[in-house]
């Protein structure tokens, strides 16, 4: 029984950091409609810069909070200059831009830094920790939550979150009450480069930075994002931890180490086949 | 000849098709101006160049100043607001924020608020739908939704696109009423584009006639309804 909690706990841990990432990926969708398959390597690239950060001497947090600034920047960068010529173009042509965009960061990491797999140390002071779950296990939940918060109240809140919103769902519409529609994708791109890093800052102690440690994460965090509802921040976190405890579990008692990735993409399945607005999804009403 | 909105040679084309050729017009502060024409005419296509929704060619000024080669979203920072053909619901949020969103562009809270209030006392129906989405609403709901979110604005000029359309009798007699109202209350300038010439011109106080692209007839409301080509093509009498 007590294993069975450990595993649950630590399956609850990095169900976190798919959370954090299948955030991102609700980000995009909210702005874009779009499912940016690039967004692992992105947070992958971001881990980069604050480990390159902190080995010029820069503390912890100061390192933390300016990857997460970088990485916002680098996001509305990328809409603006790349994504935007795309936007009207079909979903294939963008598809393979973010496809292309993967190859990019993942050999550009890999050019720059090396592929040497490299430690990345995590905040949590180890006190924190208790005998079911680690200092960085709580620490993760912890930062993930918060992450979360900031969010939905960013959505439900500010004029802002409600103008992001509209601006996806009805562009035209959003122009003729003045919101500058193109601003707001950038905004979207920019939140999710900045969540994204979050995300690889919190995954990067436990699987260590080199260029390939998103490609797992990445797929844990589709499947969270669409158990939950790819348009829903609360669905994809839930979706995010329920994937973690499965896949931990799942691993840990019934199908072994090797097949937890295929245990991912049959969840993704799954969900599409039975329910593909997800858990938490909103499915649409509209009369004519 | 300088009126304060003021639209000279205006021109637009989809892709290679031109729809407008050198359409000229002018509105008076604080009037009502119906915007007449057979289907195809380029009514629609009239207010949505004035919102460079379209490509344009030649001026439009708005008290003096040229807002024409302004991109959409500053066109109404000036203070126009289009109620687009097809309404433009955002159908997946709910009624009041559809209308939270049409003052986007004003930072005041407390005139919001003050906006909303006033908004719902037009259109009291929406204060009981305040928290349902939008689509669901009716028809005739969503037209007067989509009234208000131009309202919020507190717009100088409201474009109005064919708001009777698909509309019962009734609802439309509700529409117009409240239009007139606004245009008395708020001192907005109106500019309508409307296939129901009898009911438009009774509403407005002036009138243009638009006829492949170009106007044909312009004139008070009472001139528009005696002549005889409008009243024969046009009122069916």
């Amino acid at each position: 029984m007590d294993a069975f909690l450990h595993q649950a706990l630590a399956g609850l841990a990095t169900g976190s950091i798919y959370a954090s990432l299948a955030l991102a990926l609700v980000m995009i969708y909210q702005a874009t409609h779009l499912v940016n398959f690039s967004q692992g390597e992105f947070a992958m690239f971001s881990t980069y810069i604050a480990w390159s950060l902190m080995q010029a001497g820069f503390p912890y947090w100061i390192a933390f909070l300016a990857t997460i600034a970088i990485s916002f920047v680098l996001g509305a960068a990328i809409q603006q200059i790349i994504i935007r010529r795309f936007q009207d173009g079909s979903v294939l042509s963008v598809v393979v831009v973010f496809v292309g965009l993967l190859t990019i960061f993942n050999s550009l990491a890999g050019w720059l830094f090396g592929y040497s797999i490299k430690s990345f140390p995590s905040p949590f002071p180890k006190e924190l920790g208790n005998t079911y779950m680690s200092a960085h296990e709580l620490g993760a939940i912890g930062v993930m939550m918060v992450v979360l918060l900031l969010l939905v109240i960013f959505f439900r809140l500010t004029p802002l979150g409600l103008a992001m919103r509209a601006a996806s769902q009805n562009p035209v519409s959003s122009r003729l009450v003045g919101i500058r529609v193109s601003w707001m994708l950038a905004l979207g791109w920019g939140l999710a480069g900045a969540i994204g890093s979050v995300a690889g800052m919190m995954v990067a102690p436990v699987v260590f930075l080199d260029p390939n440690m998103m490609s797992g994460v990445l797929l844990y965090a589709f499947a969270g994002a669409l158990v939950g509802g790819i348009d829903n921040p609360l669905g994809a976190v839930l979706g995010g931890l329920l994937v973690g405890v499965l896949e931990n579990l799942l691993g840990a008692y019934v199908i072994g180490n090797e097949l937890k990735l295929s245990f991912a993409l049959a969840i993704i399945v799954a969900v599409l086949v039975i329910r593909p607005a997800g858990l938490l999804g909103a499915i649409h009403v509209s009369r004519v | 000849m300088s009126g304060w909105f003021e639209v000279q040679e205006l021109s637009a084309s989809y892709g290679p098709t031109r729809v407008l050729f050198g359409v000229s017009f002018s509105l008076q502060q604080g009037s009502i101006t119906a915007l007449l024409g057979a289907n195809g005419a380029g009514k629609t296509t009239t207010l949505r160049a004035l919102c460079a929704m379209v490509r344009t060619q030649g001026t439009v000024t708005l008290d003096g100043r040229r807002i024409d080669g302004l991109p959409t979203e500053d066109i109404v920072r000036k203070g126009v607001a289009h109620v687009p053909e097809g309404r433009g619901t955002f159908v997946n949020l709910t009624v009041e924020e559809n209308l939270r969103l049409g003052a986007y562009t004003r930072r005041d809270k407390a005139e919001v608020r003050v906006g909303l209030e006033r908004v719902y006392s037009h259109f009291p129906r929406l204060k009981e739908r305040r928290g349902q989405q939008a689509g669901t609403l009716s028809g005739g709901e969503q037209q007067m939704l989509s009234i208000s979110r131009a309202l919020m604005l507190r717009p100088q000029l409201l474009l109005l696109d064919e708001p009777s359309f698909g509309l019962s009798p009734m609802v439309v007699l509700e529409i117009f009423s409240i239009m007139h109202r606004i245009n008395e209350s708020e001192r907005i300038t109106i500019l309508l584009v409307e296939q129901n010439a009898s009911m438009a011109l009774d509403l407005a106080d002036s009138a243009y006639l638009l006829e492949s692209g170009r106007v044909a007839l312009g004139g008070s409301s009472k001139e528009m309804q005696e002549h005889d080509t409008v009243r024969r093509v046009y009122l069916g009498y």
